[in-house]
């Protein structure tokens, strides 16, 4: 019997010689991308390799940049740091110019300095690091970096669409956040947008809550009712803002719920019919946008995604996604080299319209991307629904990139031209 | 027992092989270290010194802790705030010597840890160091001036200030420091366990009532045993800070002791270096693995229990009972029964491997954009040909591996008995 | 008062699904010494059975058959892997359920995916059933009560009053002694541990639509079904349902008590601030940590009495 264990281990141990490196096609341009790909927050990484997929054929189909093609090269780093920097030494090792990270402050903050470092000490093996997701402000303020650049709103700019969306009607509010660095961002950036345009605004409660363990939010619905507040304010994610909102349904409390990740996959799935018109979420886009405002292109791109991958559940989130693609083709057009010092200066200060024909910029003093984001509400009704729930996103309102130039603190250190 | 010059061969050997590691992932042509390879080396090197710290507590003193990435982490987080004090004071402070602070802050804090938990021993202790896992993991995100919440605490290990001269800006001079500190710190654990607190750790493990006969207190003894091993767990995080320039709360975390769980029982805890075995193959599996499969932790499970059944003592375990075999010069008779028995333990394991990874494919992973491939061979999972390959390998390859075992056991009954009576008429 | 009473309410449901996954744990633990670190994972088997079944055949028959199905798992653990390793120790044992849920957790996102299954309330069972103070109590807590506290019932008298029941108390407390006197141990351990496994997944039916059916569930609630039955104590069943009661009760009334140390430090004078030495932790309100208060109260009763609340044995 011994030798079962013997042989899982042989067996174990070939299957590794056998191929450490990824094998990839020659000639293409390669980015690295690294999102949790197995453990808790599997679904994340998941989902958007399912979108990338498909992105990246539609910017292959348009020619790719410089005569080449983008391929996507995929590294799980089971949600920790130390796995993203192994990740990003393979991407070196194999110099690939770009490597992309979407999920995760923490791993964010680890892979932007080491980027930076790197960079710094190997001038001839340089990397850029897309940044498709991690919202911490500080990673385009007090920690920005030449070789980052951030393709999602950061924190305090969704703080501003929300302070921004909400209606007139709404005067008493109360706020839960998640007790850490994101959590506790979202609750200052929140209280210091609406004193800025919503000064009518009374704040009669705000709550921090341990990441991640609270099982029965019900005494802090009762909390919520006993204050008055007409509009609950949240920044949780995953089962905190799950469970929230159901012990909020079961409650029979009239209450709206304004959130930054209710639409997160497998969210509509969990709040069901009961947060018909009750539940808004800050998204950077709606299935149901294009429909809404007219834009028959922007329609079929995203139904064509569901068209190649029938039985998939969950709403093309990540079209966004697109932008970046856009933005590394014309950057290496441009320049006509795959460089990343000069992609790097050709994309900051560069403006595009997006997919939904809105105005967007890659602000260069602090490499943040200025784009238009939507506040969506869950209803019956929509065009498309969410996650076959009967319930969709519908358009609550649109705020435009102009309207979230936020300052920054950001001192850009540049590397000779 | 091995001689004094045999172990003595073995860490030169084994030195050796650390020291030549990084030229055998040379690119010629970029003239370039493998900058992934030298990373994962120099993980497994901390990992190895994790792993015996945490033996110092579960194979040498018996205590089982679920919390021994607290001591890890508090390590790594004191070297990271020490390496930004040097920075900003100018003060200076040689690199090599850095990892004997985060050592100092795995100590203090095993000091206040310690006194709460080794007041018990067994399971009692094995749940007061879980609590403390869950409340120091949630206190991490929480405290932002010590732990840096969810982005955690960054360094820079460039502060030019070295006995050799070295900047430690490329991975291959970081790797030789972690070589360095990895040997000195097993031999010092090793040296440990000749100290009468090593050795008295053991006694109270194996009968604590009569180590109070004896004269000594169970609960000092643990007690010290604790502070010790949180000592050179220190040192790891202290070298993880060095590594990868960040600590984040995910180096307290219940999973990241887990691991040290994982590596100590797979390679052995009963002797001493079984944990170096151990946490050279998690580090190999959790990191190469996983670039193979997303099921990596479904393997690592399987592997862990089915050890955890057929064989307790680990890797070291297995290879020690071979000894008795070894000293009466008959291990050659081994081969043939073994060739005979991981055939159809390959097919079975082949089987298994397949299985899972086609039940992987089919309900998580053909959105991950990859294709199902074995080498160059492309699978394509929605025929039944594949199934039933991998259902038909399975079992049959369980009923002859079965049905060989049964010959492999007689032969191997057959020399141990030899060795016994051996053994037996030279004493 | 009706922060107070509704709280009260809550706490109760809370506490009783606590109980529910507990009390398994309890006489697993108390009669085998085995730490099942599996235990959690039958919860959420349970809901994912239960789940499953209710596509097919409605949440009723769920309610019964999922939960025989986690018990006849349970007695294949126990039958063809537990049984083995025993030999080799508690440790061997607890890693072998440590192992398990490794292997249980991974497979679960294998069968149905990574994202959690809308597995919701019946609607035979969604309704308010009063109000209080205008808050409304959703009729499907009345129902876990229910169903808790018929649980509770059953136990206590297949304990009391069955003859298998007589033998399992004395072996709770007097292992050896039971063994002694000739009863077929392993056969009743496996009863035990099969009914252990059968109760979670019953408690994973009942609590997998009251919460979210997500493959991470055994890992949110395992650690604090262990607080909860090592502070209830070893070899008692009572301890284990008051401790259940009250690690519910303390977590939902620490969320509405909205005070920290700082304020107890200034009644008696003292002010501290945020910036004061130690004052992130001074003035850290009781809400933010009443999550972590059961691992406090876990840390000081193995301190201080590590037998538990009503441990008849040393834990």
């Amino acid at each position: 019997m011994k030798s079962i264990y013997r042989a899982a281990l042989a067996a174990m141990v070939m299957m590794l010689s056998v191929a450490v490196t990824p094998a990839s096609a020659q000639g293409t341009i390669k980015m690295a991308y690294t999102d949790p790909l197995s453990g808790a927050f599997a679904q994340v990484g998941d989902a958007n390799l399912k979108m990338w997929s498909y992105l990246i054929d539609y910017i292959n189909a348009k020619g790719g940049a410089a005569g080449r093609k983008f391929e996507l090269v995929p590294f799980d780093n089971k949600s920790q740091p130390a796995d993203a920097l192994l990740a990003l030494k393979s991407a070196t090792d194999q110099n690939m110019p770009f490597i992309i990270q979407c999920s995760g402050s923490n791993i964010a903050a680890a892979l932007i300095e080491a980027v930076d470092k790197h960079n710094a000490r190997n001038p001839e093996n340089r990397i850029i690091y897309i940044n498709c997701g991690a919202v911490a402000t500080e990673l385009t303020n007090e920690k920005c970096s030449f070789w980052h650049f951030r393709f999602d709103l950061n924190v305090a700019q969704k703080a501003e669409v929300l302070a921004r969306a909400l209606p007139k009607n709404i005067t008493k509010v109360y706020m839960i956040n998640q007790d850490y660095l994101f959590g506790q961002s979202v609750q200052r950036d929140v209280k210091a947008f609406l004193k800025q345009v919503r000064p009518d605004v009374q704040i009669v409660g705000d709550e921090l809550i341990p990441l991640g363990k609270i099982q029965d939010f019900s005494p802090y619905i009762t909390k919520i009712k006993a204050s008055g507040a007409q509009a609950l304010l949240s920044g949780n994610w995953g089962p905190d803002i799950n469970l929230l909102l159901k012990a909020g349904f079961d409650s029979g409390i009239d209450l709206r719920y304004y959130t930054f990740y209710a639409h997160l996959a497998g969210g509509p799935t969990t709040i069901g019919p009961a947060g018909d018109g009750k539940v808004y979420s800050v998204m950077p886009n709606s299935e149901n946008l294009p429909p809404e405002k007219g834009l028959k292109d922007a329609d079929e791109f995203i139904q064509g995604f569901h068209k190649a991958n029938p039985g998939l559940k969950f709403d093309f989130s990540s079209v966004g996604f697109r932008t970046i693609l856009e933005y590394l083709q014309e950057a290496i057009n441009k320049t006509g080299s795959v460089d990343p010092t000069k992609i790097a200066f050709a994309m900051e200060g560069m403006k595009r319209k997006d997919l939904f024909n809105y105005d967007t910029m890659m602000r260069k003093d602090d490499h943040q991307i200025i784009m238009e984001y939507m506040v969506g509400q869950l209803s019956k009704g929509t065009k498309y629904d969410s996650e076959g729930t009967g319930l969709g996103w519908k358009v609550s309102a649109v705020i435009e990139g102009k309207d979230l130039m936020q300052p920054t603190t950001c001192i850009m250190r540049r590397p000779a031209k | 027992m091995t001689t004094r010059t045999d172990l003595r061969w073995v860490w030169v050997i084994a030195l050796a092989v650390a020291l030549a590691l990084p030229w055998l992932f040379f690119d010629w042509n970029t003239n370039r270290h493998s900058g992934f390879v030298l990373t994962m080396i120099s993980e497994i090197g901390l990992m190895i010194v994790f792993a015996l710290s945490f033996n110092m507590q579960m194979g040498q003193a018996g205590l089982l802790s679920f919390g021994h990435a607290v001591l890890f982490g508090f390590g790594g987080y004191t070297t990271a705030h020490a390496l930004n004090a040097i920075r900003s004071s100018g003060v200076w402070f040689p690199l090599e010597l850095v990892p004997l602070i985060g050592g100092l802050g795995g100590l203090g804090f095993g000091i206040v840890i310690g006194y709460i938990a080794t007041k018990q021993r067994a399971t009692a202790f094995a749940m007061i160091t879980m609590g403390l896992s869950e409340l120091v993991g949630a206190a991490a995100l929480m405290f932002m001036t010590f732990f840096g919440g969810e982005s955690g605490i960054t360094t820079d290990r460039v502060i030019d200030a070295s006995l050799v001269g070295a900047s430690y800006s490329a991975p291959w001079q970081v790797y030789y420091l972690i070589v360095f500190w990895v040997f000195v710190s097993v031999a010092l654990m090793w040296l440990h366990t000749q100290t009468p607190l090593g050795k008295m750790a053991n006694a109270q493990r194996d009968n604590f009532e009569r180590t109070q006969f004896v004269g000594y207190d169970p609960q000092l003894i643990r007690f010290w045993q604790f502070v010790v091993s949180g000592f050179f767990a220190g040192i790891a995080g202290a070298l993880y800070t060095i590594v990868y320039e960040i600590v984040t709360y995910d180096a307290l975390a219940a999973s990241k002791s887990a691991n040290a769980l994982l590596a100590s029982y797979i390679g052995g805890v009963g002797g001493f270096f079984g944990p170096v075995l151990g946490a050279t193959l998690v580090v190999l599996m959790q990191s190469g693995l996983s670039l193979l499969s997303n099921s990596w932790v479904l393997y690592i499970g399987v592997l862990f229990i089915v050890m955890v059944m057929y064989a307790p003592g680990g890797i070291v375990g297995i290879l020690g009972e071979h000894a008795p075999i070894a000293r009466i010069g008959r291990l050659h008779e081994l081969i043939v029964p073994y060739v005979r028995i991981l055939v159809p333990a390959l097919i079975t394991v082949f089987g298994f491997v397949l299985l899972v990874e086609l039940t992987s494919f089919v309900t998580i992973g053909s959105s991950q954009g990859k294709q199902f491939k074995v080498g160059s061979l492309m699978i394509d999972a929605a025929t039944a040909q594949p199934w039933m390959l991998a259902v038909a390998s399975l079992v049959l390859g369980g009923l002859w591996l079965r049905w060989a075992s049964h010959g492999f056991m007689r032969i191997w009954d057959g020399l141990i008995a030899d060795a016994k009576t051996l053994e037996g008429a030279v004493q | 008062m009706e922060v107070f009473l509704v709280s009260l309410l809550n706490g109760l449901v809370y506490g009783m699904l606590l109980f529910m996954l507990a009390s398994g744990l309890t006489l697993i633990f108390s009669m085998m010494g085995v730490l099942n670190f599996a235990h959690a994972s039958a919860f959420m088997l349970g809901a994912y059975f239960a789940y499953s079944i209710s596509l097919i055949a409605g949440f009723w028959v769920a309610l019964f058959v999922a939960p025989i199905l986690c018990g006849l798992f349970g007695a294949a653990i126990e039958r063809f892997g537990l049984r083995r390793v025993h030999r080799n120790g508690h440790v061997a044992e607890l890693l072998f359920t440590f192992g398990l849920a490794m292997v249980i957790e991974k497979v679960v996102q294998m069968s149905w995916g990574l994202l959690p299954v809308p597995y919701r309330i019946p609607t035979g069972l969604d309704f308010p059933l009063f109000s209080v103070y205008g808050t409304q109590f959703p009729a499907y807590r009345a129902f876990m009560l229910l169903i808790s506290a018929l649980m509770f019932l059953v136990i206590w008298l297949a304990l009391t009053r069955t003859r298998v029941g007589l033998v399992i108390q004395a072996s709770l407390t007097h292992p050896e002694m039971a063994r002694a006197l000739g009863h077929d141990v392993p056969k009743m351990f496996t009863l035990v541990f099969a009914s252990g496994m059968a109760l979670a997944g019953l408690a994973g039916v009942i609590g997998g639509n009251y919460q979210t059916t997500s493959p991470s569930m055994a890992v949110t609630m395992g650690p604090i079904v262990f607080v909860v039955v090592v502070f209830g104590g070893l070899g008692s069943l009572l301890g284990c349902f008051i401790a259940s009661l009250l690690m519910g009760l303390i977590q939902t009334f620490a969320v509405v008590l909205d005070y920290s140390a700082a304020d107890l430090l200034a009644l008696v004078g003292l002010t501290v601030t945020k910036s004061s030495p130690l004052g992130e932790l001074l003035t850290m309100p009781l809400p933010r940590i009443g999550a972590l208060l059961p691992y406090i109260l876990l840390v000081l009763i193995l301190w201080f009495r590590p037998r538990g609340l009503m441990g008849t044995r040393d834990t």
